[in-house]
């Protein structure tokens, strides 16, 4: 390809799709290259989409037209024990109003819709088409290399947006290796269910759909977690174990997995269900200790390949993220083209939009979280406690009942809890959440 | 206090769900003969489809044509030059169609 383009976006996930639509709606020559054999054919999330709003101000009411399952009103989150489970759930009609708080989604469709919007703007996608590295010259990114006869494609600018593994971001100079303890890996299965079924097993209407999240044994002693969503007919089911404690404990991703499908409370939710695709992706989620150098001269990171990725236990968020920083690095792109400089220093106004979007606050506020998340107590031994608690609390056998104060000292001392340290974690989770 | 569940399915029947268009050139290469070293062979428990299956000899048996390309052996192998580690070529691979 001589072609010579504005700007390359490597990936068309959320990220690459709203960094080309936004710089081809500007008029930019945009090429939006894709791995797969569409849009979706590599990625994997939950996936529980929570960026309605961040949408609708790129696509005016969105979902109109989009390939959605169903608007998430019911969250939960729920602290497991091998046999009890301790449940916030969260239901409001206040998410079930336009622009919606958030959306299930089924990736493949989702992200071959959005890809679709970038090209109807102007971008033009390829799909099949990997980027093995990056071209320079004289130090500076002049376009990418793929895997193709002519394998070199020029551009003023590149945009990163290849996921989680970012090779480009990591020839570029601007990711390092990762480390172990700074990436989980999640498995999931796709369960049909008919959609009469659903509604009335999750007691939903029509388009109302639940987030749940889990947390505590349900993973043993893995670090991580388990998430279930609700789609039109399918429920989307899987377990996130980090890569460092997986090793450490010789735990297979596939067997939490099921052992998570057959825990009392989760089991019965998916009765009757077949399990229609077994999928699985690395997650970024050491958050802002892993944020890589965001440009270079010719160069943006976006997306989970900057390891856009919100792991902080209340929350699992990625999608939204994703678009945010996409969103960031195409008005960013514009505003280098204006000026005809796309040195590291003429692309200053992406960082400053990713401030503006919440995006690298956000990871910076909540700096402290995926640490205090991964914290051995609050993996296992507090979500028990929870359970025990709550199971003493509500068992009725004849002896006299007592105040929930003495309850929580019985169980603290149960379960040998050292008071200075739960006042220890306590005074790390309000750091990592609560201020 | 395991309650069976219909959907209760072996790693066979998840791998049964998944398309792969397989490439004729393996995008992963392990080199064994750097296996036969490594004490931990934590590949061989990360891999969420099980393709990394160890050897008497204290190798490594590995098989690309199932790979999700997730990375995990990559970000969990410690060992230096184990795991030659790229994409498929394009289009081939995993194709996911409702995740």
């Amino acid at each position: 390809m001589s072609e010579q383009f504005d700007v390359i976006v490597v990936g068309a996930g959320p990220a690459g799709s709203a960094a080309a639509l936004v710089a081809a709606r500007a008029g930019l020559k945009v090429l939006l290259l894709e791995r797969g054999a569409y849009p979706g054919a590599k990625n994997v999330s939950g996936a529980a989409f929570y960026g309605s709003a961040i949408l609708h101000e790129l696509i005016p009411n969105w979902w109109e037209q989009a390939p959605v399952e169903r608007y998430v009103n019911r969250r939960q989150l729920a602290f497991m024990s091998a046999t009890t489970s301790v449940t916030v759930d969260v239901r409001t009609t206040r998410f079930a109003e336009p622009p919606y708080n958030g959306f299930t989604v089924l990736r493949p469709k989702f992200d071959r819709w959005l890809a679709a919007q970038a090209e109807a703007a102007g971008a033009c996608l390829l799909c099949a088409t990997v980027a093995d590295d990056v071209l320079r010259e004289h130090g500076r990114v002049t376009g990418v290399q793929v895997r193709a006869e002519q394998g070199a494609i020029k551009a003023n600018l590149v945009i990163a947006c290849d996921g989680a593994n970012s090779f480009l971001a990591k020839r570029a100079g601007l990711q390092r290796e990762f480390h172990q303890h700074e990436v989980s890996l999640g498995v999931k299965e796709v369960i049909g269910l008919d959609e009469q079924t659903i509604n009335e097993r999750f007691q939903l209407g029509g388009d109302e759909g639940l987030a749940c999240e889990y947390l505590g044994a349900i993973t043993e002693q893995v670090r991580g977690g388990a998430f279930l969503y609700t789609n039109r007919d399918t429920l989307s089911l899987g377990v996130i174990g980090q890569v460092s404690s997986l090793v450490a404990e010789k735990a297979r991703p596939y067997e939490l997995l099921e052992r998570f499908k057959q825990h009392p409370s989760v089991a019965p939710l998916l009765r009757g269900g077949t399990v229609r695709e077994y999928s699985a992706h690395l997650i970024p989620e050491a958050g802002w200790h892993m944020l890589p150098k965001l440009r270079t001269d010719g160069m943006l990171v976006a997306g989970d390949a900057a390891a856009f990725c919100f792991a902080a236990g209340l929350y699992l968020e990625g999608i939204n993220y994703a678009l945010q920083s996409g969103f960031a690095a195409g008005e960013a792109a514009v505003a280098a083209h204006r000026a005809r400089d796309f040195s590291a220093h003429g692309l200053r106004f992406y960082e400053q939009r990713l401030r503006e979007r919440h995006v690298t606050t956000d990871f910076k506020r909540y700096r402290h979280a995926p640490g205090f998340v991964n914290n051995e107590r609050l993996q296992n031994l507090y979500p028990e406690i929870l359970a025990a608690g709550a199971e003493r609390l509500f068992r009725v056998d004849g002896r006299g009942k007592k105040k929930i104060v003495p309850v929580a000292l019985e169980v603290l001392r149960r379960f040998r809890v050292s008071p200075i340290q739960l006042i220890r974690d306590l005074w790390q989770g309000g750091r990592a959440l609560g201020w | 206090m395991v309650t069976n569940s219909s959907t209760e399915t072996t790693l066979a029947d998840k791998m049964r769900t998944v398309q792969f268009n397989v490439d004729d050139r393996p995008h992963i290469v392990v080199h064994a003969e750097v296996c036969r070293g490594c004490a931990v062979q934590a590949c061989v428990y990360v891999c969420p489809a099980n393709l990394f299956v160890p050897l008497n000899d204290g190798g490594i048996l590995f098989n690309y044509e199932e790979c999700f390309e997730c990375g995990a052996c990559y970000v969990a192998c410690n060992e230096e030059g184990a795991i030659e580690w790229s994409y498929p070529r394009g289009g081939f691979g995993v194709t996911f169609r409702e995740s």
